[in-house]
């Protein structure tokens, strides 16, 4: 025993740093990545990020440096604080506020003083920035917007949150990212990637050397610049418009389903978020919970399409056969239907075959067209399922799975929808006020262009997209590929020649907004609506809607405008359709009396309406507002015809 | 038939062998330990690993020199060894040279030299020369006080130059005088004497005074054949002592210690019940411990490879390497090279133990426990340490650690040994 105790400890002592060795470095060891050693100090280069253009080439993004005061506390000597407040443009309280906050980080390690100074700021600081010590310049890029138009086409960038660093690693505290329109849509091809150089550090934090002789670094690859396909001159000319208004217009190129112009009235120019106003200017447009400015209402809106919904009725009747070319369909002031009646300004006794109806916009033609597609099934059931499909064919009641970063899907019902509300029978004069586009059916003005340009196309479409080109990548097969719907090619010649004639019969409802020399096939709409008032279902002045595409043979623009409360389709949205078409195709307009007129009228007096608390007319009773041109906007239109 | 000439091929050559790979891997090492990403030029003497070089190289002539003497000089001049040593440890009161708080140099030139490092080789001998003669009986007392003063008197002399680490080695030679024969007591006593200190500064008084008692009783009552009536007193007694000795090592912790050492015991037991507080105390009071258990964790398995540790190249451990060279082991050679230079300790010493047990001298077997012993000391306090198992020691590791003194200290140590061992067919 005496002999064996010194070796026994010996070999116990063994077992024991072994097993503390195991449990060290095997069973409680952390990740060997370089990325999470905390003695290689990990410095990034950021990339250039690519560039947006419009489908012309002409540049709408760039970017711009910006200048991030930093402080290292330690190294802060004795300083006029009140110059350099003045400088910074901060009070003192937020110097001594910002400054304890950088020393609680830590006093070796640099921090943000004051983040994003913009040029002018930075020219004034520079001069005196070497009175003092421990604050120097870190440059950073920002986006610089060459354009007032486009927001919500373009959207913005801003700091990560702490949600998108979990969601992806490649973020760290503090990059910058895509918030909305494009730049998020688009944040990967236009970021491009960051590069990485790994510095070994010693325990005073000081830099002693790349690690390993830089094999780990990386370079920075630079975004990849885009071409939207929004047209910057259509584009503009159409938010100009579209002032003082609430609403949407999407245009389309229907040969390739290049979105031409995306116009969200009210909208904002987009340098109002860039850099350091970012933050109060974002919390001023988020907060306005009335009229909404991130509110892209051109994707985002979903609203009854209305009378424009009938050209799907008329095609789905066609395609099933049960209207013919020839069957007149005799309105007698409205359609009957189960001791109700649907009204219809048509005149009583008016036969109209599918093409009139189109130019009248005929409820009652469209109601009995619904109800025979709906019970020409063994059932209403089958039949409206039947129906649905093919609606839902144009890319109506869907996502249309495009590069935009945000849409709805609107709605198409089918039976399953209406389950709850008729369980048991169900008849096609349950759903009637679907014939009209109103009742259950629900688009976005997107869905409703798109909708156009598959008619202008007979019979198929590209979906809709917003990147024309990205620099050196080709473009997702999604948006090259034809869509084509249920509908059979020969079926939309009378529907389209039904929309021609909207503005060439003199009994066509867009008969006074034709354009000289363009073949412009369209709908009007005027969709009844309501807002709850103090609890109370109060109407208001119906929406003003208008759909078409030009010219009739090869059509070149498809169009959906969308005015919120403007009461008929063809006041405000039918004019502002003829103007963006004509302007799209000619460069100029020849309607100045419309273009005035869109101009001189807003829409403002309406919006304020439920707002006021009192009670108020609407529609026919309503009164204009008329307001001066603004010489700024004349000025606009004038350069972008000049070009 | 091995003849008397060819005395080289009696030397054990396991143990040299171990020894080497010991020396040349811990020079490794020091190369790591003391680069920071720069050109590596083996020759540049102004560097710790051109230094060792020298040192190692050194060691041979020293090694040479060493097995060349015949082995009844070390015998018959242990007592001169060790009055010199202890007249070298006295003299740095006079002459000594402070480095880092610690008064255990001399300077001679650019060159420094640790005389503690040497004393406990003359200690070992002197150990062994007492216990080889034949009139002493290491049972009793007046035997023991003189081993006492023997060992006390370097230990002593050593505590005065604030080298508390080197003084803690002489607690090795307990193993050897337990080996020679010391009684059983003396190692129940020393036992349950670090217990209760550790136990009452963990848990407090009541629980050690009560854990002493039962102790003491199931001693007295079940392993002793003295009359019953007579253990109750003497139960009493020895309790109240260790009692009494439990509140004096609570006392002397608060109020005696040095702040850096109490809170270097406040980390290792985890006495801090505010972990926050905790936390905040290992980052501060125990930056090099902290530093150095991080580095062997971020080793993992395979560990990062030769001069690719990044926290030895950033140099974040402290003193890295000298005493806390076994954290570089651990960054850079993971658990696999980490666990091998512990087996490779241990076997080591197994050899030494194995060796000194089949001498046929007293003297030699004493002085080969003694080796075993201190090596056994310094790997465990040393290793101990760097991985936070035992509180903060200064102590090198042997062979590893950079250090002339100390490496050669090690070297004359072992290679008295397998010169004595070499020589045992010749001694009848």
């Amino acid at each position: 025993m005496r002999k064996l105790l010194l070796a026994l400890c010996i070999v116990l002592v063994g077992f024991v740093f072994i097993g503390r060795l195991f449990y060290l470095q095997v069973y409680s060891k952390n990740s060997n990545s370089i990325l999470n050693d905390n003695a290689i100090r990990k410095v990034y280069e950021y990339p250039k990020r690519g560039f947006v253009y419009d489908r012309n080439g002409q540049l709408l993004v760039a970017n711009q440096p910006s200048y991030d005061v930093m402080v290292i506390p330690r190294e802060v000597k004795a300083l006029d604080t009140l110059e350099f407040c003045s400088l910074l443009k901060i009070s003192k309280k937020d110097f001594i506020k910002k400054y304890k906050k950088a020393r609680n980080y830590s006093p070796r390690l640099p921090s943000v003083f004051v983040a994003q100074l913009d040029k002018e700021d930075y020219a004034y600081l520079q001069e005196k920035l070497h009175k003092y010590k421990g604050f120097h310049i870190q440059i950073r890029a920002l986006r610089q917007y060459e354009t007032a138009i486009g927001a919500n086409v373009l959207g913005d960038i801003g700091e990560v949150s702490q949600r998108d660093i979990k969601k992806d690693a490649y973020y760290k505290l503090g990059d910058l990212i895509g918030k909305q329109g494009i730049e998020v849509s688009y944040e990967n091809i236009l970021r491009g990637r960051k590069g990485v150089k790994y510095i070994q550090k010693d325990r005073f934090n000081r830099n002693i050397g790349s690690f390993k002789k830089g094999i780990y670094d990386t370079l920075p690859i630079p975004g990849k610049d885009v071409n939207v396909t929004i047209d910057a001159k259509l584009q503009e000319y159409g938010e100009i418009l579209m002032k003082n208004k609430r609403g949407g217009i999407i245009a389309i190129e229907p040969s390739t389903g290049e979105i031409l112009a995306m116009i969200a009235a009210p909208s904002y120019n987009p340098n109002d978020l860039v850099g350091r106003k970012r933050s109060k200017n974002f919390t001023k447009l988020y907060n306005d919970s009335i009229a909404k400015p991130l509110f892209n209402r051109s994707l985002q809106g979903v609203y009854e399409p209305g009378s424009p919904f009938k050209l799907m009725n008329a095609l789905v009747g066609l395609q099933e056969g049960v209207i013919n070319l020839n069957e007149k369909i005799t309105c007698r002031n409205g359609y009957k239907y189960g001791g109700s009646f649907m009204k219809c300004h048509c005149g009583f006794g008016v036969r109209n075959n599918v093409t009139d109806a189109i130019v009248r916009s005929c409820n009652a033609f469209f109601a009995t067209t619904y109800r025979r597609i709906l019970d020409n099934e063994d059932n209403a059931s089958l039949g409206i399922n039947v129906w649905s499909k093919h609606v839902k064919s144009f890319g109506l009641g869907n996502f249309l799975n495009n590069d935009l970063s945000v849409g709805q899907k609107g709605l198409i019902p089918d039976r399953t929808y209406y389950k709850n509300a008729y369980p048991k029978e169900f008849y096609s004069s349950y759903t009637i006020s679907n014939a009209i586009g109103q009742g259950e059916v629900q688009t976005t003005p997107i869905q409703l262009a798109n909708m156009v340009a598959t008619i202008a196309n007979r019979g198929f479409y590209y979906t809709p997209h917003i990147v024309k080109t990205i620099k050196g990548e080709s473009l997702d097969k999604n948006y090259t590929t034809r869509k084509y719907t249920t509908i059979d090619k020969e079926h939309f010649e009378p529907v389209i020649e039904g929309m021609h004639q909207v503005y060439t019969s003199p009994k066509g409802t867009a008969y006074s907004l034709r354009v000289k020399d363009i073949e412009i096939c369209g709908k009007t709409g005027t969709v009844q609506n309501y807002a709850i008032i103090d609890s109370i279902k109060t109407d208001l002045t119906d929406h003003s809607i208008f759909v078409a595409f030009a010219p009739k043979e090869n059509p070149k623009i498809a169009i959906a405008v969308f005015v919120e409360n403007g009461y008929f389709g063809s006041r405000f949205a039918g004019r502002i359709t003829s103007l963006m078409i004509e302007q799209y195709l000619t460069g100029t307009i020849t309607k100045q009396d419309f273009e005035d007129w869109i101009l001189t009228h807003s829409l403002e007096n309406e919006y304020a309406k439920p707002y006021s608390g009192k009670p108020f007319k609407i529609n026919r009773e309503t009164q204009y507002q008329i307001i001066e041109k603004n010489p700024k906007d004349i000025n606009r239109i004038k350069a972008l015809r000049n070009d | 038939m091995i003849r008397e000439t060819d005395r080289h091929f009696k030397f054990d050559w396991i143990s040299i062998l171990l020894f080497f790979s010991l020396v040349f891997f811990g020079w490794i090492n020091i190369i790591s330990a003391s680069q920071s990403g720069e050109v590596i030029d083996l020759l540049d003497f102004s560097k710790s690993y051109g230094k060792q070089l020298l040192f190692i190289g050194l060691s041979f002539f020293l090694i040479v020199l060493l097995l060349s003497v015949d082995s009844k000089f070390y015998e018959r001049f242990s007592s001169v060894i060790y009055v010199i040593s202890m007249l070298s440890l006295a003299g740095l009161f006079i002459f000594g040279k402070n480095v880092n708080g610690a008064t255990s140099w001399y300077g001679i030139g650019g060159i420094t030299i640790q005389p503690s490092e040497f004393a406990k080789i003359a200690t070992s001998l002197a150990i062994a020369k007492y216990l080889s003669d034949l009139n002493i009986n290491i049972k009793q007392l007046k035997h023991q006080i003189n081993i006492v003063l023997i060992l006390l008197i370097p230990a002593v002399l050593i505590l005065l130059q604030k080298d508390a680490g080197s003084t803690l080695v002489y607690g090795a030679f307990f193993f050897v005088l337990y080996r020679e024969g010391l009684p059983k007591i003396y190692l129940q006593i020393a036992a349950l004497t670090i217990f209760s200190a550790i136990l009452s500064l963990k848990f407090g008084v009541v629980i050690t005074s009560i854990f002493i008692t039962i102790v003491v009783a199931l001693k007295l009552f079940f392993f002793s054949t003295k009359k019953i009536r007579r253990r109750i007193p003497k139960l009493i007694a020895i309790s109240t002592l260790y009692i009494g000795f439990a509140f004096t090592v609570g006392y002397v912790f608060t109020n005696l210690l040095p702040p850096h050492q109490k809170d270097r015991i406040t980390i290792w037991l985890s006495l801090e019940k505010d972990p926050v507080k905790l936390e905040r105390m290992k980052k501060l009071e125990a930056y090099n411990l902290n530093e150095s258990e991080k580095a062997i964790s971020s080793g993992g398995f395979y560990g990062k490879g030769f001069l690719d540790g990044t926290r030895t190249t950033g140099k974040f451990v402290p003193e890295q390497h000298t005493d806390y060279i076994f954290s570089t082991v651990g960054e850079e050679w993971g658990f696999l090279g980490s666990a091998a230079v512990v087996i490779v300790f241990v076997l080591l010493m197994l050899r030494v133990l194995f060796l000194a047990e089949r001498q046929k001298t007293t003297f030699s077997r004493v002085y080969g426990y003694s080796v075993a012993a201190i090596l056994f000391f310094h790997f465990l306090i040393n290793i101990g340490m760097v991985m936070g198992l035992i509180p903060t020691i200064g102590i090198p590791l042997p062979l590893f650690s950079y250090g002339g003194s100390g490496l050669w200290g090690f070297t004359i140590l072992l290679f008295i040994f397998i010169k004595l061992d070499s020589n045992r067919i010749n001694e009848w």
